[in-house]
């Protein structure tokens, strides 16, 4: 589903990744793991498409399709979802008009029918159990006023709405208690099926306990340092992650 | 080849004929009132960008076009017109045409009991005590040369008097139109609001022009809020762009007062529009709020005060701007807080978005705190759209520019949807919605 081949991206002429290559396949679950500044967040929104990133050097294909020369929107609409790590504040906009906005605009570009308010309450109803919240928080002015741990739990709300094939998730665990992180990965979990794929990016093992990775990466310095099961998040959180060289270092 | 005549003398002189001739029969007191500020306005004359408070807002275009009062005459405006600029709003409405009040097209049936809406001339016949307290007091002709403009040529306008206790459930519109002939002509609208002690009301001001004449339309408001009163101003500026817009609000506020108010900058090639609200009782709020959207060579002046003048007060102000093309809008807020106003909580937001790089905007906080126990915030900011917000929205699968019409749209949304009662508020938004897709 997902290929990376040595991706190179830098932002403001600093080089951020030096060269990651990782293959994601339909129905499995990556984590990226890796310290501060490893270059994690980046590589999401990279993968996004944030204008502040040039790519250099490298590839990266999705379903056969060349991401990188995909915009935004298109990527968004091919199904590529991205989980801010920081979402922003939208004034005047109720995330029920926003949300309605983005699925007929997917829905659109899927050649589906728009959906009209009545059709989409509905959907947005059965999205918002999945969540756990009721709708007063559909009409707020999107993640305007929210706390750090609602702004994330609106992210899924928005991932449950879109429904993404590919689903990124960039450090969704911070900022939020045990119970919304259980939360949240129960919606996560939901989404899993054999045609899905979603990656984890997290500085901490926490979350990997109740969303289950079939891989672990971990990146360091811009490039994926080593590569392993679900025990290697365990052997992190037990070790921390000075151990880990970068690839190419002498030890 | 004759002088070109100043444009004081020009107005002077005008001043004279309607003062001979139709201003007619006025009691002394607004007789005194006319005269005190036609002297007032050949004292100081049109203010200039020299002067602080006209900085950014060149009035020369306005000076400089010789206007003149309109002939009595009835100008031809349909009742489809006039539902048109209504957007379908019903009830109780006052409607004028270049100056003129219309009876045949306004409604004033059905009000309760203690509710008096009509013309000021009607009203001056039967309700003259109660204007002879109220109109012209709290507008001060000192303040702008405008209004004093407004005061010496007063004549008619609108008059709503809720007595007290008595809660009007229905919106009262009040609409100051610009007929296709209105080319030339000034024309002063003037309104007085006086909300009695405990009462209840919700006006709705709009000034529309039908055509695309070149008029200026010198408009005076004011409102007088009893203790305890409650009411809701919202002020539509919808003039043709080819026309001058120069305005004065005045709100005067008693004892534990509310008092709502949102005034919408959509027309007008040149709008200036003085808004103060005097807190003049402990325990009053005060929501005051503005939007304007202009497009090509549009020029909007926004200059508000806020006067706390007794303790325990609240003022929250919002005023956004959305800017395209040339347009220009310039923002001065003014906040006053007096000695013994303790307890003040006062906040005040001015955002601007420029949608092209020739629009621009300025903005100017005027801070005066003469209480040490207070609270006061204010914030502004100018920019384009906000790109890390136009990102966000494309990863959600919303394209460029549908996402750009969403972010435009949400910064006029912050303001209409403050707006009160629900019906005002969604026609408020087609009204946005409309002007945007313009």
């Amino acid at each position: 589903m997902l290929e990376i081949r040595n991706l190179h991206a830098s932002a403001d002429g600093h080089e951020i990744l030096k060269g990651v290559d990782l293959v994601v396949h339909a129905g499995e679950v990556h984590a990226v793991m890796g310290p501060n500044g490893s270059g994690k967040s980046t590589l999401a929104q990279v993968l996004a498409g944030h204008p502040a990133y040039a790519v250099t050097q490298g590839s990266v294909r999705y379903e056969g399709r060349d991401l990188l020369a995909m915009d935004p929107e298109e990527r968004a609409q091919a199904g590529v979802f991205l989980a801010f790590q920081y979402p922003v504040a939208i004034r005047g906009v109720t995330n029920a008009y926003f949300l309605r906005a983005a699925l007929n605009a997917v829905r659109t570009a899927r050649g589906e029918a728009e959906l009209d308010p009545m059709d989409f309450i509905q959907v947005l109803e059965e999205k918002l159990q999945a969540i756990g919240w009721d709708d007063t928080f559909v009409n707020r002015p999107v993640n305007e006023g929210f706390s750090g741990g609602e702004k994330k739990r609106n992210e899924i709300l928005q991932m449950a709405v879109l429904e993404p094939r590919l689903a990124i998730l960039d450090e969704t665990d911070s900022g939020l208690d045990i119970d919304a992180l259980k939360t949240v990965a129960e919606a996560v979990n939901r989404l899993r099926s054999p045609a899905n794929a979603t990656v984890v990016v997290t500085h901490y093992q926490r979350l990997l306990n109740h969303i289950v990775p079939d891989f672990v990466h971990v990146l360091v310095d811009g490039r994926i340092a080593r590569s392993g099961g679900k025990g290697l998040a365990l052997e992190l959180e037990e070790k921390g992650y000075d151990w880990i060289k970068p690839e190419g270092a002498v030890a | 080849m004759t002088p070109p005549v100043d444009p004081k003398e020009r107005y002077l002189a005008e001043f004279r004929r309607f003062a001979g001739n139709g201003a007619g029969a006025a009691p002394a007191w607004l007789e005194e009132l006319r005269q005190a500020a036609i002297e007032r306005f050949a004292a100081v004359g049109f203010p200039t960008t020299r002067l602080e408070e006209w900085r950014f807002t060149d009035v020369a275009p306005v000076t400089q076009t010789p206007f003149t009062l309109p002939a009595s005459r009835k100008p031809k405006v349909s009742a489809d017109g006039v539902e048109n600029i209504l957007g379908g709003a019903t009830g109780t409405r006052l409607v004028f045409v270049d100056g003129a009040f219309r009876p045949e097209l306004s409604i004033t049936k059905g009000l309760p009991s203690g509710v008096t809406v009509g013309s000021l001339s009607d009203a001056l016949r039967r309700d003259g005590d109660v204007l002879a307290g109220h109109l012209g007091k709290y507008a001060g002709i000192e303040r702008n040369p405008f209004t004093a403009l407004s005061t010496a040529f007063l004549r008619d306008g609108a008059f709503v008097h809720v007595g007290r206790g008595v809660s009007v459930e229905q919106p009262i519109h009040l609409v100051f139109l610009a007929s296709g002939a209105a080319g030339g002509h000034v024309v002063h609208p003037r309104t007085l609001v006086v909300v009695d002690r405990e009462a209840q009301a919700t006006v709705v001001e709009t000034y529309a022009g039908l055509g695309d004449a070149q008029y200026l339309s010198n408009a005076v408001t004011e409102f007088v809020l009893e203790e305890g009163a409650a009411a809701r101003h919202v002020r539509i500026q919808r003039e043709s762009t080819n026309a001058f817009h120069m305005a004065t609000s005045q709100s005067y506020q008693g004892k534990d007062s509310r008092f709502s108010s949102c005034s919408l900058a959509f027309g007008a090639g040149l709008s200036r529009h003085d808004l103060t609200s005097v807190l003049n009782g402990a325990g009053a709020e005060l929501l005051l709020n503005g939007l304007s959207v202009l497009a090509g060579g549009q020029h909007v002046d926004y200059h508000t005060t806020i006067d706390h003048a007794q303790p325990h007060c609240e003022s929250h102000e919002l005023f956004n701007g959305i800017l395209a093309d040339h347009a220009r809008g310039v923002f001065n807020g003014r906040i006053i807080v007096r000695p013994g106003a303790q307890q003040t909580d006062s906040k005040q937001t001015n955002n601007n978005v420029l949608l092209s790089e020739t629009a621009r905007a300025d903005s100017q906080p005027q801070l005066e705190i003469y209480a040490d126990d207070v609270k006061c915030t204010h914030g502004a900011t100018i920019g384009p759209l906000d790109p890390n917000a136009l990102f966000y929205l494309k990863t959600r699968g919303v394209g460029a520019e549908a996402a750009a019409q969403l972010l435009t749209y949400g910064f006029a949304a912050d303001v209409v949807s403050r707006i009160d009662p629900p019906d005002i508020r969604e026609r408020l938004d087609r009204l946005v919605r409309a002007r945007l897709a313009a």
